[in-house]
């Protein structure tokens, strides 16, 4: 557009100035550091690092910082800095098993092998606001126990020994498991690539549709078999050497959810799983997970579908928050010339009709007159 | 109405030669659908003539549906085969076709008829446009060929034909049916599944329905299987019907025989209970 | 920390060997949506994000490249764009579209007739020309596998029935090659003729929805519509305020809140290369004044 052309390289110049300078705020107060960031503002570079799908905290919290706090813009920065990167490899499984755990709790057994251990968490906090807080109150070093002797076996195992509750999925030897990063994302997506893309996914989006599971929208009847939050070992074969090596630890947070199922002609009744597997401590987003991720099985377990947590073609095209947030944006960009089309349509009909309007007043009008001259 | 070519269909109604007439349109034989253990329906052999109306009735849950979709490749069976002799002459087994021959079918030389209208019509477009849809699947690009052939359809089902560029939304539960059957009608199909067609309509309503009907079954020549659980249905409309119950076809015979002389206590019963209301 | 050092054109050349794998394809089935593995890229999904990956995967050190957004190259998009791979390719850029080896656009082709040898890439916002009839991908697939498309014209039909013509005035669909049918992106309808036996190679990319088609040159593409109400452009009363050219796309420019408005084109190197006397000619003066 005309407008435009003098000023559109040098508005974006000075708007990235003016960011710049926003980001930056009242230069009498000190810059935040990326330490503070990541020791203080750890959750928000969890979620950044769990849908950015990077475990980088010191990079989430650069990106939480340009982002100015918008953790969406901070999420979109760090998947923009992964996409370039090379794929060397991938690792073994996680095992969860062997996590070195930090929270661990159970909603369906009281007692089991490992106990319950409550962990960093808010639940049970009184939800009120701490003026302490506002300053630079001393904190109390924690109380920490020795770490036990490791034996903490998840929950799901223990019911799988009975068979109560269906085996994991085996993939089998062969199976290769696709990467939403590398292959475009075809329906119907196998459970691996549903997680994949879960995981990845919009932490609101995915508690909505978790929460409109337990509303009555495709109801699992699910029970929390199992949260578990500690670091866990990245564990990589390298070909070169023929065997695994550990690459370092990262944090996870690992929801089992244990469904309802009845049973099918072929299957006995037992229960049936839903899971989620997070970066970082993110609780919420892998509850939410898991209950999408059991929804969205309904085929394989025989159900009906119902709901739109169900509905994979729905739930895996709109859970991107990077993909959302562009394209909702993307109406911020001009549009002259396909609303000039529209503006010439509507113009044109909009004549179209008031001679229409004219011509029938005009009849109305020569027949009343016509009326008149016969009376 | 000018069709594409390469769809090969002969548009002109009730064009099969007097020749085919004695062999049949659809023939099936031993066949079989199970839901796990459940059965939908068992070892069903059955044979249908061009112009003949064939009626499957049972009460609810006799596996009457599960037939029909069977027979329209809406549901694939667990066993058994589904013959149909295409316009070719060709007899063709309708579960080895490709999908795309499957569709083809579908919406030439078949119509279906649901019992609820709303799951047979477009409702968020136009009474012309529901009707002109197959014509323009099979290539029709003409508009205004399209619509006074729509006008046609409109009229033959007591629809005004002022009505074209209404939708089906304002149309009663009536006005709705005859639509669904007009736009089934347009390409010339030669056979027609029909499910509870006039089920959910009131009395009077569907007296004149099936009015219409048996009227067009007539004039057209169609053949048509339909599938009720109201005899009276079956006695206006079908020549020869078959009675199910659990899945399997425990009677069958010419309508007037079956209604008038049943032999199976069962369908002594259903003919008892019905008809002397 | 990190320091970012990128590839020429910034994506990796596994990347962009994928990319032109997918290209390749595009080009052998006109009209097809080829699906391939997008990459997440450093500007949001939705403001070009395939269309820059097909340039990154087409551009080489020779090339001449022209970013135009609304027909424009000075948009804030365009200019972003065009500031991307002049720094990340350091390739030669214009304005002028006889000398660009590679246009990007968004919602325009250029008024100059492309040349051969020329690559005129799109961004893509939805490439399923069924979407809004038809929401569920696996469908719209089967749709286009089996050459299903009466529903397309149902939408026309209901257009002229409600409207007494095609009331379709951007992003018209068209018939690729006798086989697919194919949405050109939002361009105005009046530049779907330009895409018929054009002798550059047209590319489309859908960053966001994963897809890749293409036009060859000297393909032929029809827009869709009906034997007696047939495909019709848009048309201008009066020619541009600033070049005086005819028979151009032209953009509304409302200059007061007293209803004065002028027309002016949409292509602004075209019609900078049409002025009488250069950019600074009376007319634009006048405007310039009149605001």
């Amino acid at each position: 557009m005309y407008v435009a052309v003098k000023g559109g390289e040098t508005a974006i110049r000075n708007a990235h100035r003016l960011v710049a300078d926003k980001r930056r705020g009242d230069r009498s107060v000190p810059s935040i550091s990326l330490d503070q960031i990541v020791n203080q503002l750890a959750l928000a570079v969890d979620r950044v690092m769990a849908e950015g799908s990077l475990y980088d905290p010191e990079l989430a919290a650069l990106a939480i910082k340009q982002a100015r706090g918008d953790m969406i813009e901070a999420i979109f920065l760090l998947r923009a800095f992964r996409t370039t990167a090379p794929r060397f490899g991938f690792s073994e499984p996680l095992d969860t098993s062997n996590m070195l755990v930090e929270r661990r709790i159970s909603a369906t057994f009281k007692d089991l092998p490992g106990g319950q251990l409550l962990g960093p968490t808010f639940d049970y906090t009184h939800r009120l606001l701490d003026p302490e807080l506002a300053g630079d109150a001393e904190i109390p070093a924690p109380e920490l126990a020795e770490a036990g002797d490791g034996v903490m076996p998840r929950v799901t195992d223990l019911l799988g020994q009975e068979g109560l509750i269906e085996a994991d999925a085996d993939a089998g030897e062969e199976a290769e498991t696709g990467d939403l990063t590398r292959e475009p994302l075809s329906f119907p997506a196998d459970r691996a690539l549903r997680l994949q893309a879960l995981a990845r996914g919009d932490e609101g989006f995915l508690l909505s549709l978790g929460y409109s599971t337990q509303r009555g929208y495709a109801r699992s009847h699910p029970f929390a078999g199992e949260i578990r939050l500690g670091e866990v070992e990245v564990m990589v074969e390298i070909p070169e050497l023929g065997f695994t090596v550990s690459i370092g630890r990262i944090e996870v947070t690992e929801c089992q959810m244990i469904n309802q199922f009845k049973g099918s002609a072929k299957v006995p009744p037992q229960f049936t799983r839903g899971y989620g597997l997070v970066f970082g401590h993110a609780e919420r987003k892998a509850m939410s997970m898991a209950l999408v991720d059991r929804a969205l099985r309904w085929r394989e377990l025989g159900e009906e579908k119902t709901a739109p947590a169900q509905d994979e073609e729905f739930v895996l095209s709109h859970s991107d928050n990077v993909q959302a947030t562009g394209f909702v944006e993307h109406l911020k960009l001009p549009h002259y010339v396909d609303f000039q089309a529209e503006l010439e349509l509507v113009r044109r009909m909009r004549a179209k009709h008031e001679a229409a309007v004219r011509d029938s007043a005009g009849q109305d009008e020569s027949k009343a007159k016509q009326q008149e001259a016969a009376e | 109405m000018s069709l594409a070519p390469e769809t090969g269909l002969d548009t002109a109604k009730g064009a099969a030669p007097a020749a085919d007439a004695d062999l049949p349109l659809l023939r099936v034989s031993g066949l079989s659908k199970f839901y796990g253990d459940r059965v939908g329906c068992r070892d069903v052999s059955l044979a249908v003539w061009p112009g003949e109306v064939l009626a499957i009735a049972g009460e609810s849950g006799s596996g009457k549906t599960t037939l029909l979709n069977c027979l329209a490749t809406r549901l694939t069976p667990t066993s058994g085969v589904v013959e149909y002799r295409m316009r070719d002459g060709s007899v063709r087994d309708l579960y080895r076709l490709s999908e795309a021959e499957q569709r083809l079918l579908m919406r030439t030389d078949w119509g279906f008829v649901h019992q609820n209208p709303i799951d047979g019509l477009r409702m968020n477009v136009s009474a012309g446009a529901n009707v002109g849809e197959r014509l323009m699947a099979v290539g029709a690009r003409h508009y205004g060929k399209l619509r006074s052939e729509a006008e046609r359809w409109l009229e033959r089902v007591e629809i005004p034909a002022s009505r074209i560029d209404d939708d089906p939304r304002a149309f009663s539960g009536g006005m709705r049916q005859r639509l669904q059957i007009a736009r089934n009608l347009v390409t010339g199909p030669r056979l027609i599944f029909m499910d509870e067609p006039t089920g959910g309509l009131d009395v009077s309503v569907q007296a004149r329905l099936l009015d219409l009907l048996r009227q067009l079954v007539a004039d057209l020549g169609l053949a048509v299987v339909i599938v009720t659980h109201d005899l009276a249905v079956a006695r206006l409309l079908s020549h020869r019907m078959m009675v199910m119950k659990g899945g399997e076809v425990i009677e069958e015979g010419l309508t007037d025989r079956i209604l008038d002389d049943p032999r199976e206590p069962y369908t002594q019963l259903l003919v008892s209970s019905i008809l002397q209301v | 920390m990190i320091s970012a050092a990128y590839n020429f054109a910034y994506l990796d050349e596994q990347t962009k060997r994928m990319i032109r794998r997918a290209i390749l394809k595009a080009v052998a089935i006109p009209g097809y949506q080829v699906p391939f593995a997008s990459r997440e890229m450093p500007m949001p999904y939705g403001w070009g994000t395939g269309g820059v990956q097909v340039t990154a995967a087409v551009l080489g050190p020779d090339d001449v490249l022209k970013v135009i957004d609304q027909g424009a190259d000075d948009t804030t998009n365009a200019v972003a764009i065009r500031g991307f791979f002049e720094k990340t390719a350091r390739v030669r850029t214009t304005t002028a579209t006889a000398e660009a080896t590679v246009i990007q656009t968004r919602h325009r082709i250029p008024e100059e007739p492309l040349t051969a040898g020329q690559i005129l890439v799109y961004q893509v916002p939805i490439p399923e020309p069924l979407r809004f009839l038809e929401p569920r991908e696996t469908e719209t697939r089967k749709m286009h596998a089996l050459t299903e498309y009466g529903l397309m014209h149902v939408k026309l039909y209901e257009d002229i029935a409600r409207h007494g013509h095609i009331a379709t005035t951007y992003a018209y669909p068209v018939h690729v090659a006798g086989r697919y049918v194919m949405d050109p992106s939002p361009i105005p309808k009046f530049d779907n003729p330009k895409m018929n036996d054009c002798e550059a190679l047209q590319l489309f990319g859908a960053g966001r929805e994963k897809r890749i088609y293409a036009i060859p040159p000297h393909t032929e593409v029809v827009s869709l519509d009906f034997e007696d109400h047939p495909f019709r452009v848009q048309e201008f009363a009066e020619p541009c305020a600033l070049c005086g050219s005819t028979g151009v796309y032209l953009d509304e420019v409302i200059l007061d809140d007293r209803g004065g408005r002028m027309f002016v084109c949409s292509d602004t190197d075209y019609c900078t290369s049409h002025r009488p006397s250069g950019p600074d000619d009376q007319s634009a003066a006048e405007w310039e004044n009149a605001r």
